[in-house]
């Protein structure tokens, strides 16, 4: 049995704690009127920015030619400064949306990489099923919170989500079309949906996993495997549908097929990552004993190999979009091209030009300092992943990492480590009744 | 030059290693070992080196995305500069985008080419190549270990008896 580490569970509390007053500074500083908003983009760019947009404002006005141009301009300049005020107001929310996100979503990985797993029935893996347990167990509070944020989406806390405010579709076209799809009732039905499948496989399968260690049969380790295959169907469905509702729709105008794909290969290698990160972690520890350097080359494999897949997704989407040159289309990488260089570049060096020259060598994948280093390296390459995805959509050009940013990675990444090394300690680390166990610890490649 | 070998035939690849190993700590260097299939872990036992074939793989692909980058803005570029969907092709980091998918073919295409060209190399097969394999019976279901004799025959079949083989026999060999 693992017990859980007194220095680890003050660390975890110490960045929730920590993490929750960096993201209470976020939402009290945020501005609540207009003139505020003006005044902190002012007194943050100088006379640069503000000034810029306002001689714009006023040659736009002049161009009508018409008495009214003063007006106009004056029209203009005031949905800007509601547009900037809504953005400056979004950045905490976006901060904790993309933290609660993130980590949620390396659950969900886990939870997919165990389901292939078990359905696959492979044998090398039957030894890492409890600390996969244990890091999907997060799914249930992860899911609940990044619930809880896109309820008070709706209920109009914030402006993430344009197309939950009526206004806005009153004005357009376009997302009238979708309110048959896209509209707050069905959102949310359709969210409780994706949970509540998500969730009950994760306990079903956990409650069976437990119940074959002390069975005198197979039957529970079949009904797993039956279940995790069902699973697999589901998933694959709703993941997709999750990808477009909670993230796609940020930019309802804009719309991509793989991004569904997309955003699993993000979830699926940050998974990997932790489940490699976690296993090197307890065998520090002294805990399982029976895993050997073959399991780890293969996780770091998998590190691997699903690093250069999400390239792949996220090169497939970008280069169709840039080829048709389709202007409703390539706003979406107009807007990161401009106003996120550096985080859209570093995402890919981090995420892609990194672990394939640090992971590429066979040796290196069995070193664990070298998989610590890369996995931490692809982590925050895929929160800047997620990073990219929401804040173009929610902040625009008034990004920073900052205060609430660090904060919702302290705090969620608090919650996680203490959450799931909680769960760690519920069950022996090792089962003892899968009919893969012997294969499993004689692993050898 | 002909030198003196021993040749020992096993039915079995399981066998086969405890015999390697046993020779092996009899102080015997085996010259060669020839199995009907790749044997797991046989290389290890007979304390071959590692391949070298990795870092080799490693140069042709970055070989072949310099051709596949050289070439494509020869012939895009320079050469025949052509407007295609309205991106006029003066540049070419300006249209590399359009060239990954060349990039990584010609990669991997080099990469897969000139390692198994390398490996036949290495390995020394090329065409018309007669073949080494002394006993035809190793292509079917034998495994034979080759031992090079240096005045101690007696001994040497004493041990290969004892490892379980179905046949041994002294040839003269040439190299």
């Amino acid at each position: 049995m693992y017990t859980f580490s007194n220095r680890l569970r003050i660390g975890s509390f110490i960045a929730m704690a920590v993490g929750l007053l960096f993201l209470g500074i976020g939402f009290v500083s945020a501005p609540s009127t207009v003139e505020e908003a003006k005044a902190m983009v002012a007194s943050a760019h100088g006379d640069g920015h503000g000034g810029g947009h306002a001689e714009e404002a006023t040659a736009h006005g002049e161009e009508q030619g018409h008495g009214a141009a003063a007006a106009h301009g004056e029209e203009h300049d005031a949905s800007h400064d509601t547009h900037l005020l809504h953005q400056l107001q979004n950045r905490p929310w976006s901060a904790l949306y993309v933290a609660a996100f993130f980590f949620f979503m390396i659950a969900l990985g886990v939870l997919a990489f165990y389901a292939i797993q078990r359905a696959a029935q492979a044998g090398w893996s039957p030894i890492l099923f409890r600390v996969m347990e244990g890091i999907t167990a997060y799914l249930v509070p992860g899911g609940i919170i990044v619930f809880v944020i896109l309820v008070l989406s709706v209920l109009h806390m914030n402006h993430m989500f344009v197309w939950m405010d009526p206004e806005t579709v009153a004005h357009d076209k376009l997302l009238q079309g979708k309110a048959g799809y896209l509209n707050p009732t069905f959102f949310l039905i359709r969210a409780a949906i994706f949970l509540g499948g998500w969730i009950f496989y994760r306990q079903h399968s956990r409650k069976l996993s437990l119940a074959q260690d002390e069975s005198d049969d197979n039957s529970n380790f079949v009904k797993n495997f039956r279940w995790s295959a069902g699973f697999l169907v589901f998933y694959l469905v709703t993941e997709s549908m999750m990808s477009w509702d909670w993230i796609m729709s940020l930019d309802p105008h804009w719309f991509s097929t793989l991004f569904g794909w997309y955003v699993f290969a993000s979830m699926f290698v940050s998974g990997i990552t932790v489940i490699a990160l976690v296993v090197i972690y307890l065998k520090s520890r002294g805990y399982l004993e029976n895993v050997n350097d073959s399991h780890l080359h293969d996780l770091a494999k998998f590190m691997f190999g699903i690093s250069i897949f999400w390239t792949y997704l996220w090169f497939a989407q970008f280069m169709l979009i840039w080829y048709a040159d389709i202007p409703e289309e390539v706003t979406y990488y107009v807007a990161r091209f401009q106003d996120y260089k550096l985080p859209f570049f570093g995402m890919l060096v981090m995420n892609f030009v990194f672990p394939l020259l640090v992971l590429m060598n066979s040796d290196y994948k069995r070193v664990n300092w070298f998989v610590v280093m890369a996995g931490i390296v692809v982590l925050l390459g895929h929160y800047l992943d997620v990073f990219n995805m929401v804040m173009p959509a929610t902040v625009g050009d008034q990004w920073y990492i900052g205060l609430p940013e660090i904060g919702g990675l302290l705090f969620f990444g608090g919650l996680f480590v203490f959450w799931v090394f909680t769960a760690l300690t519920k069950a022996p680390l090792q089962p003892k009744r899968n009919p893969f166990i012997e294969e499993s610890k004689h692993f050898h490649y | 030059m002909a030198s003196k070998v021993i040749q020992a035939l096993y039915n079995d690849d399981d066998v086969l290693m405890h015999a390697v190993k046993k020779v092996r700590a009899a102080h015997h260097h085996i010259e060669e070992v020839y199995t009907p299939f790749p044997v797991h872990g046989l290389d290890k036992a007979m304390g071959l080196a590692g391949t070298r074939i990795a870092i080799t793989s490693f140069m042709y692909g970055c070989l072949g995305l310099t051709v596949a980058i050289v070439m494509m803005n020869y012939i895009m570029i320079e050469d025949w500069p052509q407007d295609i969907g309205g991106k006029p092709s003066f540049s070419y980091l300006e249209n590399m985008p359009a060239f990954v998918p060349i990039m990584f073919e010609m990669t991997v295409f080099f990469a897969a080419h000139l390692m198994v060209i390398t490996f036949y190399l290495r390995s020394k097969m090329w065409p018309f190549k007669k073949a080494e394999n002394p006993d035809k019976r190793t292509t079917d279901d034998h495994f034979l270990m080759e031992i090079g004799v240096h005045d101690n025959e007696s001994e040497l079949a004493e041990l290969l008896w004892e490892t379980g083989a179905v046949e041994v026999k002294v040839t003269e060999k040439d190299s």
